[in-house]
């Protein structure tokens, strides 16, 4: 969703390469099959008010653990919670998560290695350095120590996953920009006297974007569920907040009983990973058709 | 071929100094007061005071980062909170079960993963090749606590096939290491079908099939050694993703290993084993790290005779 509106928008300023990436992806089937489960995800998560059929925490005690049924389609918790609704309400706070996360550590990381790879020397060494002490903690335990540092809550959550990602934006944007630097238009902006700051943000950025694009879609997918292993070991999102992984810890007590709590949200945290991937590599090899066999 | 693995080796070691120094500050502002954890709610302020400054708490930041550090150097991590016991001894009992499973996962997803990547690549958009692309797209996509909880449900729990938890015998073994190793199944899978495809279209395949050699021993001795190359980089990220399935998995398997440690000592407050914890896994990941590279200089020609030319340069 977020993807296509930047690509119709920068869509006209410089129509041929971007109408093409757009050309190239649309004939990616599978890449089309994602953004449709994607933007039907996001008109989910905003109109979930409309389409629930319950509040996320409207309690039922005389229908607590119900199997699916009409009125419930995936059934009731502990609580009498229909359980399709939170499910709903939850696709909010994963989307949230995942986008706005890894917005954020694009942001920071992409700024981060276009420093270290356009300046060099110093800066590069302390930047890098850095990217490779936090690389040196595997993903998941890097975010569940700073989730315990920053304490549970949405948040601290997306915080947690935006640092943890931050290193390999940096590595991504870095190696980029060791190439583009090199070219003839940036020494050509250097000439002309243009400052360091505009010719990073003018001339850098545009051509190291599509490393960012790629990075960040198919990273959308990992921060959603390093967000939800957060939760599932309660130290990401509190319950009630709908969360899905959240949900799946308080299930843990009933899966021997009850089924579909275990088995429902699991696979809407499956489902949009997988639409985020297929649209992801999709995207990839639209940005760089070489890479495509 | 020495000179790089010596200055390899010699990288490794800022880098870890680095992780005890994030993950010391992390700690450090981590809200709650530990004088007060050890004690309860019972003691007085001025009995809490006295531990403060017993335990150095009072002291500056980096006071308290060099004893840290100092501690460290002599094999100390500090005692846990809640038993008292050194956190070396509580973490050095678990290590090994964690350790266990991340390479069990790891094995088990080189022997599942690479062969299928090959076959597939061999019978390229064969059905055989769809159907195993579209089982690696979903393994990339699956949470593996979830697998895990669906596993327990249907083999333990439905069918009463394999024991849902703990870890008395090989049995114990299966649900656990098969729910962390699908991620990196289905990573290897696709990473060695795309490697070999590249490698297939080479010239010196080419000049295999036209000398006559059989299609087999072109596909096993010239194509997969070479299409390994990239793979063993991946083996390091591989591991890291076992460890922290493991780390995860184990509240599910209710496994006594380092991850159910670190999430129990979070929950109590008991942060020098958190502390431990992260470090220890960081440190294990950095050797393998250093082993793979190292491996990866031994085994590709091109960086060997890289690092011998810049040598012969620099001379």
């Amino acid at each position: 969703m977020k993807k296509t509106m930047t690509t119709s928008k920068t869509g006209k300023k410089k129509r041929s390469q971007w109408g093409d990436i757009w050309h190239r992806l649309c004939r990616n089937k599978l890449a089309m099959f994602g953004l449709f489960v994607l933007v039907l995800l996001v008109l989910m998560a905003v109109f979930a008010d409309v389409i629930a059929p319950y509040g996320y925490d409207d309690q039922d005690y005389s229908q607590m653990l119900q199997f699916p049924s009409a009125a419930h389609p995936m059934g009731t918790d502990n609580f009498g919670r229909d359980i399709f609704s939170r499910i709903i309400y939850g696709t909010r706070i994963s989307l949230q998560i995942g986008f706005i996360s890894l917005m954020g550590s694009a942001v920071v990381g992409s700024i981060l290695g276009a420093c270290a790879g356009y300046f060099g020397g110093a800066a590069d060494t302390v930047i890098m350095r850095g990217a490779d002490i936090l690389m040196a903690i595997p993903r998941t335990v890097l975010a569940i120590a700073i989730a315990t540092t920053l304490g549970p809550g949405l948040t601290n959550a997306m915080i947690a996953v935006a640092i943890s990602s931050i290193p390999n934006f940096a590595r991504v944007v870095r190696a980029s920009t060791l190439t583009v630097k090199e070219q003839e238009y940036v020494e050509a902006a250097r000439a002309i006297g243009a400052s360091n700051a505009h010719i990073i943000a003018r001339y850098i950025f545009p051509n190291v974007m599509s490393p960012i694009i790629v990075q960040a879609t198919l990273g959308v997918g990992t921060a959603i569920i390093l967000a939800a292993s957060l939760s599932f070991l309660g130290l990401g999102i509190q319950p009630p907040v709908p969360e899905w992984g959240a949900m799946l810890s308080a299930s843990r007590s009933y899966m021997r009983d009850y089924w579909y709590m275990v088995t429902f949200p699991g696979l809407a945290i499956m489902l949009t990973v997988l639409a985020l991937n297929l649209f992801g590599d999709g995207l990839r090899d639209a940005l760089d058709p070489k890479l495509k066999k | 071929m020495l000179r790089y693995a010596v200055k390899r080796i010699l990288f490794t070691v800022p880098v870890l100094i680095g992780v005890t120094f994030i993950i010391f500050t992390m700690m450090y502002f981590t809200p709650g007061d530990p004088a007060r954890m050890i004690l309860g709610d019972t003691a007085t302020e001025a009995e809490v005071e006295e531990l403060r400054e017993e335990m150095g708490l009072n002291d500056p930041f980096l006071v308290r980062y060099g004893n840290y550090m100092w501690d460290l150097c002599h094999g100390d991590m500090g005692s846990s909170y809640v038993t008292g016991l050194p956190v070396t001894e509580e973490i050095l009992a678990r290590l090994p079960i964690t350790a266990r499973l991340a390479v069990l996962s790891c094995i088990f997803s080189v022997l599942i993963g690479v062969p299928v990547g090959v076959i597939s690549a061999v019978k390229q958009y064969s059905a055989l090749d769809n159907i195993t692309m579209v089982m690696a797209l979903l393994g990339i996509t699956i949470p593996s606590f979830w697998l895990a909880m669906m596993l327990v449900m249907v083999f333990s729990v439905n069918l009463g096939w394999l024991p849902a938890s703990g870890l008395y015998g090989w049995k114990y073994y299966i649900l656990p290491v098969v729910s962390i190793s699908a991620v990196s199944i289905a990573t290897f899978t696709r990473m060695t079908r795309s490697s070999m495809l590249e490698v297939i279209r080479q010239d010196y395949i080419r000049t295999a099939r036209a000398k006559g050699q059989t299609e087999q021993k072109i596909i096993t001795k010239h194509a997969l050694k070479n299409a390994l190359i990239p793979i063993i980089t991946v083996i390091g990220i591989q591991f890291a993703s076992g460890l922290s399935g493991a780390v995860v998995n184990e509240q599910i398997f209710a496994i006594p290993g380092l991850g159910k440690m670190m999430v129990d000592a979070i929950k109590a407050r008991n942060y020098p084993v958190v502390q431990g914890g992260v470090l220890l896994i960081a440190v294990m990941f950095s050797i393998l790290n250093l082993v793979i590279d190292l491996m990866y200089a031994f085994v590709d020609p091109r960086i060997k005779s890289q690092y011998a030319r810049k040598k012969g340069k620099s001379r």
